[in-house]
């Protein structure tokens, strides 16, 4: 038991990309400092009927930053993504304390206008999810909700939307086919295109490659670099190299608590936790 | 010596168990082909006596049968307009009440009930599907429509009958009984039906696609409407024509409370008659060819409509998905 936990440990030493620096086990400054915090979480903790799924979580998503949340399965990095546009309220018994702050506000508070809310939080799922409706209504259909727009503009709005996802190219020829009848990847592209339309400020990004091909998976993670300059992005992912690739800031998460959050060079390089650096080392998860 | 002897009784016996099982599963497709077959069997069957049964009547009246509103014993000449007219009316209304309360029904157990109701909801619509329609129709003839008679159609004659136009609907004596008690019945009868289907279908919708609908900001009115109903459409409009399917034949609740008058009038609360109520009316007391051949005759006009209402939805949804794009 004890020899293996020990190799284990070596092996872990051995794989760092870059040896332990200046802040090894130490208190690091903290992560991101000065760049303007478009999310605060402060003390959150979350119940589903009873049972605490998150514990005292207070970490911040920075303006035009991609925050990563990695840890394994059931620690609540979804829970906590579904707790930023508030939709675990369409669900009963379930209850969310503490503080999200969005640009000042707490959106946790019982007057905040969940329409509106959403609407400036755009998210995409694991699979995609397009609407039973053509390709152009898929993204008409939350324009339309919010806005009133001239057949010129919505098109111009439809063009824009579907450039910024990568996707125009594929489908210009074809906006009148039905969403579904695009390929898994194309799907996925033409949720983002469509979280994209309403013009949020924040985008949740739920495992959205789980479901996909590598080359999908690769064209999502260009599109997400891309996005990273006009919206602040909080990515769930199992992915640890997707992680690494696309995020600027990464949050760990076990059992409900955050572990670890930090510039995700110097996570994946030089955790300042044991739990971290068992993970990202895949000694567990 | 013997182990060559066993491996060879092994290996006969494992072809004939391969052939005994080949045998076994020729017989079994050749019996469900035979069951398949049996379903085209019978509705051959049906349509034939149908036709058959109904060619006296065909013969003597023509094309003039479908078009009279005459129904004389009599003498013996019998026109079917006015069974069709109910028929069709009743359903009109039946559909009229029965699809906004279903949806609204299944929409709020699938959307909105909080879990506690969900299920006795449930169990409630499963019970209301199980009532015997005899039920209906005693409870519509004692209950109903002197409830009808007495609150409901004199309020209606005084309100909507004084609207010139629209008034005609609403214009005569309450009887109580009648085409618009019949309708309402039938309303409250397909009611479970459709709410069950429908119901069943809302929940086919993933719960991510409704998220999704959800994350862009969508009221649930709007998810509902833009993305639950269209996913369900084919479901739902299964449902709706079940339903309708059931208010066409629907026959012994109709036949207590419609009043059983073969003329057509213009106002929604007269008496009139169906094709179902009539035959069953009148089939123990149809003496002569004619008269019997004409009953059957109505039979074949039922079932001709249901055939036309159910080609038409079939119809309906190959246009409404090459629409789509799917």
């Amino acid at each position: 038991m004890t020899m293996t936990h020990m190799d284990a440990n070596s092996h872990a030493h051995g794989s760092r990309m870059i040896p332990p620096t200046a802040f090894a086990g130490g208190e690091r400054p903290i992560a991101g400092a000065g760049l303007p915090e478009k999310i605060s979480v402060r003390n959150l903790d979350f119940f589903y009927d009873g049972y605490r799924a998150l514990k005292n979580i207070s970490l911040p998503l920075y303006d035009r930053q991609v925050t990563a949340f990695i840890g394994p399965s059931g620690c609540g990095k979804s829970t906590l993504l579904r707790i930023l546009n508030r939709m675990y309220d369409l669900y009963p018994k379930q209850v969310a304390t503490g503080e999200v702050m969005l640009d000042g506000t707490n959106i946790l508070s019982p007057k905040q206008d969940l329409n509106l809310l959403r609407a400036r939080v755009g998210m995409v799922f694991q699979k995609p999810t397009p609407f039973p409706m053509s390709i152009y209504d898929n993204i008409a259909f939350g324009v339309r909700l919010y806005e009133k727009l001239s057949k010129a503009d919505m098109d111009e709005r439809i063009e824009f939307s579907l450039r910024r996802a990568a996707l125009w190219d594929e489908v210009k020829d074809k906006l009148r086919q039905n969403g579904m009848s695009l390929s898994g990847g194309q799907q996925q592209r033409l949720c983002i295109a469509r979280a994209i339309a309403v013009k949020p400020s924040v985008l949740l990004l739920d495992e959205p490659t789980s479901a996909l091909d590598p080359i999908s998976t690769a064209k999502c993670e260009e599109l997400v670099d891309e996005l990273r300059s006009d919206y602040c992005i909080a990515i769930v992912t199992h992915n640890m190299q997707q992680a690494a690739r696309i995020s600027n800031f990464t949050a760990f998460m076990y059992l409900g608590e955050l572990i670890e959050f930090g510039n995700t060079e110097e996570i994946f390089t030089n955790p300042t936790k044991e739990k971290t650096s068992e993970y990202i080392t895949g000694r567990f998860g | 010596m013997t182990e060559i002897a066993l491996a060879l009784t092994e290996q006969a016996s494992t072809t004939r168990r391969a052939r005994r099982q080949r045998l076994q599963d020729a017989a079994f497709r050749n019996a469900t082909l035979a069951f398949a077959l049996l379903v085209l069997l019978i509705l051959g069957g049906v349509t034939v006596s149908l036709i058959d049964g109904a060619l006296p009547a065909l013969r003597a009246f023509g094309f003039g049968f479908v078009a009279t509103e005459v129904w004389n014993p009599v003498s013996e000449n019998f026109g079917a307009l006015a069974p069709i007219y109910g028929t069709l009316v009743t359903s009109i209304i039946a559909m009229a009440v029965g699809i906004p309360v279903s949806f609204g029904i299944a929409l709020f157990i699938t959307e909105m009930c909080p879990a506690w109701l969900k299920r006795p909801l449930g169990v409630a619509i499963e019970l209301l599907a199980g009532i015997p329609s005899i039920i209906y129709g005693i409870w519509g003839l004692f209950v109903f429509a002197p409830f009808m008679q007495s609150t409901v159609q004199p309020f209606l004659i005084s309100t909507l009958g004084q609207i010139p136009g629209l008034g005609n609907l609403f214009m005569g004596p309450p009887y109580g009984i009648g085409i618009l008690t019949a309708g309402l019945i039938l309303g409250i009868m397909v009611l479970p039906f459709i709410t069950s289907i429908t119901r069943d279908v809302f929940e086919t919708v993933p719960p991510m696609v409704r998220e999704s609908a959800y994350g862009l900001g969508a009221t649930t009115w709007e998810v509902v409407w833009n993305v639950v109903l269209p996913y369900t459409r084919t479901g739902v409009m299964g449902g709706v024509m079940l339903g309708l399917g059931r208010a066409l034949g629907e026959t012994m609740a109709v036949t207590f409370v419609i009043g059983n008058a073969h003329r057509i009038s213009s106002s929604i609360m007269a008496p009139g008659t169906t094709i179902s109520a009539s035959i069953a009316n009148e089939f123990t007391e149809a003496v002569g060819d004619v008269y019997t051949s004409s009953l059957v005759a109505l039979g074949l006009i039922l079932f001709l409509i249901t055939f036309a209402v159910l080609s038409l939805a079939k119809l309906m949804l190959l246009r409404l998905q090459r629409k789509a794009g799917v």
